[in-house]
């Protein structure tokens, strides 16, 4: 099986490729478009300001690639909000893979922000789940989030209820760190690769 | 429900753990790796690695050290001591850390949190703010402390920690000096203000030695999280039962079996 972590300009590359390690996946980093149409899986992970990582894909034409895959692809973090329509973090257009806009936590409520720690997550209907135990806890740390529609396969709360998982044909996301987020995190990485 | 963090610290020398480290079923105590897996294992929510290194031999064995706990365990981690430039921390964060601490340096020269939390995103910069309750010319004042706590500076802890989170730090991890070691609880009343004032996560460090210190800190001390180091290395609180008793008293914790 081949699997293709896409290169871009995010951070925290380096996580996602130490978890696979510890499962015993092998990958390709690569911003290649042939290899990337050729993978079998594509993660697309990722640390960053929407404005410049949006700005990076477009100049390299990943934001047309992207899209337009067929095979599984598994955005997470800043990942899963460029795969949605519009953020409000710099006013910018993404890639409208998910309808949805992603908004930026409410200052009110007495909540920090970023929502950074380790949250619940709930109603989880998706193959990435399987095996996952009720109300499991992942690592979350950001600032804009997606709020719940008709893609959301599995959701948070903090000050409002948000997507924590989105998942439209061969499109999978999270919000959360797969990576850093223990067993789970760890079941959820395992089980995009067995789909 | 977003969950109060119990975070053990581990103090490193030369990519080994100092600071008496007393585990009996490790094969190893001294290995910071081996250490943190468990920690780790048992429901850490994360894990500080402090490098009290001095010689530059001692910080590539440290970056050495990152990469093989970035490796090993699967929850988040930051490390500090001796960060100084954007060099210095993308190393580390290339070498598979998830946040760094920063102190002495963030005094000398303020400007760098600005310009590594542009370089990096906030959510990687943690601002260490190590304080101390000290007499000054206007009377006793919390004083921001640099070098392990042993030199004052002139800078007010209270306005300091509001001035970190505006120029970009994503967390602060306060470390009061005046509990630091006295096992006797946090300093409830200066975290309660520092945590009250921010926007961004704090990390309440210094002081405890039992379970209830734990407590107050995150409902008197309005913690974000808790840290400490030898009460969890002599074991004399062991992590799966200060989160049962954390969570019994109805706190929103996060428990793993």
């Amino acid at each position: 099986m081949k699997t293709v972590i896409i290169k871009y300009n995010a951070g925290n590359v380096q996580s996602v490729m130490y978890a696979l390690d510890r499962i015993g996946a092998s990958y390709l980093y690569t911003d290649d478009e042939a290899e990337i149409r050729s993978a079998d899986k594509v993660i697309f992970p990722g640390v960053g300001e929407a404005s410049t990582t949006m700005s990076y894909l477009r100049n390299v034409g990943l934001d047309k690639v992207i899209p337009s895959l067929k095979q599984p692809v598994f955005g997470t973090c800043i990942g899963m909000q460029l795969m949605c329509r519009f953020s409000e973090e710099n006013n910018t257009e993404c890639m409208g893979i998910f309808d949805v806009d992603v908004k930026r936590f409410p200052a009110s409520a007495g909540l920090k922000v970023p929502h950074m720690g380790w949250n619940n997550i709930s109603d989880y209907q998706s193959p990435l789940t399987d095996g996952v135990p009720d109300n499991a806890y992942l690592y979350f740390v950001h600032s804009y989030a997606a709020p719940v529609c008709e893609y959301t396969v599995a959701s948070c709360d903090y000050a409002l209820p948000f997507s924590a998982m989105l998942h439209k044909d061969n499109f999978y996301a999270a919000q959360f760190h797969c990576e850093i987020s223990g067993n789970a995190g760890q079941q959820i990485l395992e089980n995009f690769l067995k789909i | 429900m977003l969950t109060k963090r119990i975070i053990p610290c581990l103090d490193v020398k030369d990519g080994r753990t100092v600071k008496g480290v007393n585990f009996v079923n490790l094969r190893d105590a001294g290995d910071a790796v081996e250490l943190g897996a468990l920690y780790a294992a048992q429901g850490a929510d994360e894990l500080v690695y402090l490098d009290i290194t001095a010689t530059v031999d001692g910080r590539s064995t440290f970056i050495d050290l990152v990469r093989r706990v970035a490796q090993t365990i699967n929850i988040p981690f930051t490390v500090g001591g001796g960060i100084s430039s954007i060099a210095d921390v993308s190393a580390l964060l290339h070498a598979g850390a998830d946040k760094v601490s920063i102190n002495s340096a963030a005094v000398r020269n303020r400007d760098l949190i600005n310009e590594l939390s542009l370089e990096f995103g906030s959510q990687c910069i943690v601002v260490a703010i190590d304080t101390r309750y000290i007499e000054t010319e206007s009377g006793h004042e919390h004083i921001v402390h640099t070098h392990g706590g042993r030199k004052a500076t002139e800078i007010r802890s209270i306005p300091w920690a509001k001035e970190v989170e505006e120029r970009g730090a994503g967390e602060i991890l306060l470390t009061s000096m005046d509990t630091d070691g006295t096992k006797a609880g946090f300093a409830l009343e200066l975290t309660a203000t520092i945590s009250g004032n921010a926007n961004i996560p704090v990390i309440a460090s210094g002081g405890a030695g039992n379970m209830e210190h734990f407590y107050d800190v995150f409902t008197k001390g309005k913690a974000d999280a808790g840290l400490a180091a030898s009460i969890f290395h002599f074991r004399e609180i062991d992590i799966p039962d200060l989160k049962d008793y954390l969570k019994n008293k109805d706190l929103p914790i996060r428990i793993t079996r």
